[in-house]
């Protein structure tokens, strides 16, 4: 399976908000703890190490944007 | 009380020391440590006689390895020293991880029966090493030669000629095969020239070694950010003799001089078991640890083993393991090169296998390290994020990573390896693995199957397949013999894939798998042997 690079969350908008809204009120080092226990709880549910690994990679190369 | 410690081994004059030219010997061993032992008892096990040269003059001292696993304890026992190291020996299989003060995870390394020996036991270095030297002494066969060093080493065509440092001065020694097994701080490795390449972990752990009285189950327990070390780790575990191993992480700029000071270290061994505990200290050190490996293991004739080809840090106790694992690997591959029915490129895959298996041990400890120590702020976050959800979550239970006990090494993709008609089957018994033990007869499977190269039949029917037993006599009169084991035990049948139709595995000395068949062909087990012994 290839990481899917189309939408695919039936409610992109709302889905978006919401993890906008789980910051809402923390500090930057509580929203990176937030944020490292939402990529664990989502590689984990993803389950297949090379879209995870892809998703690293296009995330990385996005930096240099 | 008698202390092992205490032993000090006394220098023996040789008559090599004066020869007039140097003395030849089949095979001379750098360092009586674990590995060192390991090789020489069984190189005697299959006839050879070995000398042994030996900087100290007493068993390794001080905080080093204290936990055994399961399948050095079956090459022990291969080597007659099994049981006195289960006798002593602290045996343990449950662990617990702790993250603050709740705990997050339990784990049991071995849960099935109908295994003769324990996922662990807890044995301090100098009993394994005094046991090894006690089995030595009864082989007949090899001479350690306490108290003398070697400072020089020359390669020549015909051997390695090793210059050795003793009370009365120097002298040398022609030796067909060295086999350097003198540790992390390898003197024959700096005398070769030979770089140790690889990482120094910037954090320090405090090591005590203490004794007191203390009556709770033998389990590992590790602590993440425990109130008593706090933004830090720790570790407890018991040891034979009353003894308990208690590990800090300290921190990278902590001041080695002051953290060993008893009475700061005291302060420590409260703080994890309570103000009241009643405790001496054996021992205090500090250690800053490190993961380095040897390009090749093999150079002509000096073979590298244990500590000197591959350091460790110590969280999964591979050090020492895979070190006894490299002699099980080496000694059958030596001796039947010594005696001329393998060719010298048998030794080659000793290399191939064991710098594997150093691989993969340098994979997990790193890992490991890095996750008990992050080494970026950013590493911390998804660390504690793992222990967080570890309370809720079974998934993170599984990432948490306070050491991943050693295990064999498969070596899979071994040149040694034959056929696999069973795939996907029985993995675990796979080409390159470590056999599995099972209950046999009144004893043990794996009794039967080391030392030699073994045909093993597995069925749920008692009998032997009618090609199989035709077969015996041309499989015992091979030029490397090949005897024939049978079982029809469940436990067996379960573990080698045979509960639906009979498997016929072909063993190598060492107990490692080299192939495996549905269908028996005399033939086709000739021509894997062939493989296993790099003649083909
Ligand atoms: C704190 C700590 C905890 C550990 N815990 C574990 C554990 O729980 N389980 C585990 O498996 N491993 C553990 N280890 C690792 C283990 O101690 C080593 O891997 C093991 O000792 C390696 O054995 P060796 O025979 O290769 O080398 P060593 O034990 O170092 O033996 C080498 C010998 O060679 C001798 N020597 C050196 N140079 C010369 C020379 N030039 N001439 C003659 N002799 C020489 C030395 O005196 C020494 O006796 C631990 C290590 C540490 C530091």
């Amino acid at each position: 399976m290839a990481l899917e690079r189309e939408l695919k969350i039936d409610d992109g908008d709302g889905v978006y908000a919401a993890i906008i809204d789980a910051h809402q009120g923390l500090s930057l080092e509580q929203s990176a703890a937030l944020n490292a226990r939402l990529v664990l709880l989502l590689a984990n549910h993803i389950g297949d190490g090379t879209v995870i690994r892809e998703a690293l990679a296009k995330a990385r190369a996005s930096l240099t944007r | 009380m008698n202390d092992v410690r205490d032993i000090a081994f006394a220098w023996k004059h040789s008559p090599d020391q004066h020869a007039a030219a140097p003395a030849h010997h089949p095979v001379v061993i750098v360092g009586a440590g674990p590995v060192g032992l390991a090789t020489a008892i069984d190189l005697a096990a299959k006839g050879h006689r070995s000398v042994i040269i030996e900087r100290k003059s007493q068993l390794s001292d001080g905080s080093r390895a204290i936990c055994w696993a399961k399948r050095t304890l079956e090459i022990m026992d291969r080597l007659g020293v099994g049981q006195p190291l289960l006798d002593k020996g602290v045996t343990w299989k449950n662990g617990k991880v702790f993250f603050d003060t709740a705990q997050v995870f339990a784990f049991d390394l071995l849960p099935e029966t109908g295994h003769r020996m324990p996922a662990f036991v807890n044995l301090q270095q100098y009993y394994f090493e005094h046991y090894c030297v006690q089995a030595a002494a009864k082989t007949g066969l090899i001479d350690i030669r306490w108290q003398e060093d070697v400072r020089g080493l020359e390669q020549t065509t015909d051997g390695v000629l090793l210059t050795v440092g003793s009370p009365e001065g120097t002298y040398r020694l022609l030796a067909d095969w060295v086999v350097a097994a003198d540790g992390a701080r390898s003197t024959v490795r700096r005398l070769m020239d030979l770089p140790f390449e690889g990482r120094v972990f910037e954090d320090q752990f405090l090591i005590c070694d203490i004794k007191m009285k203390l009556d709770r189950p033998v389990e590992r327990w590790f602590w993440f950010d425990p109130p008593f070390n706090r933004g830090r780790s720790a570790l407890l575990h018991k040891q034979a003799d009353e003894r308990w191993r208690l590990d800090f992480q300290v921190g990278q700029e902590a001041d080695r001089d002051a953290e060993v000071k008893p009475e700061n270290a005291a302060r420590r061994v409260r703080g994890m078991l309570g103000e009241d505990v009643d405790f001496e200290f054996d021992w205090i050190s500090i250690y800053r640890f490190q993961s380095r490996r040897l390009q090749k293991f093999r150079h002509g004739r000096v073979l590298f083993a244990g500590d000197s080809a591959h350091q460790v840090s110590p969280f999964g106790a591979r050090g020492g393991n895979s070190g006894v694992q490299d002699a099980d690997n080496l000694a059958w591959k030596l001796d039947l090169v010594l005696r001329g029915l393998a060719p010298e490129r048998l030794l080659d895959s000793y290399h191939e296998e064991r710098a594997a298996a150093a691989d993969e041990n340098l994979l997990h400890t790193t890992r490991s390290t890095d996750f008990i120590a992050p080494k970026s702020e950013m590493s911390r976050i998804f660390r504690d994020a793992a222990l967080a959800l570890a309370e809720t979550e079974p998934f993170a239970r599984r990432l948490i990573n306070s050491g991943r006990l050693s295990t064999p090494t498969c070596y899979t993709q071994s040149s040694l390896n034959g056929p696999d008609e069973l795939a996907d089957e029985a993995l675990a018994a796979r080409p390159g693995a470590a056999a599995l033990d099972a209950p046999h007869d009144n004893g043990w499977l794996l009794h039967t199957l080391g030392g030699a190269f073994t045909g093993l039949w597995v069925g749920r029917d008692a009998q032997v397949a009618a090609s199989v037993a035709e077969a015996k006599g041309e499989l015992a009169h091979r030029a490397v013999p090949i005897r024939l084991v049978q079982t029809s035990n469940a436990e067996a049948c379960a573990r080698y894939g045979a509960t639906d139709a009979p498997a016929f595995y072909l063993i190598r000395p060492d107990q490692h798998v080299a192939a495996r068949w549905r269908t028996f062909s005399a033939a086709a087990v000739g021509r894997a042997a062939d493989r296993a012994l790099a003649r083909t």
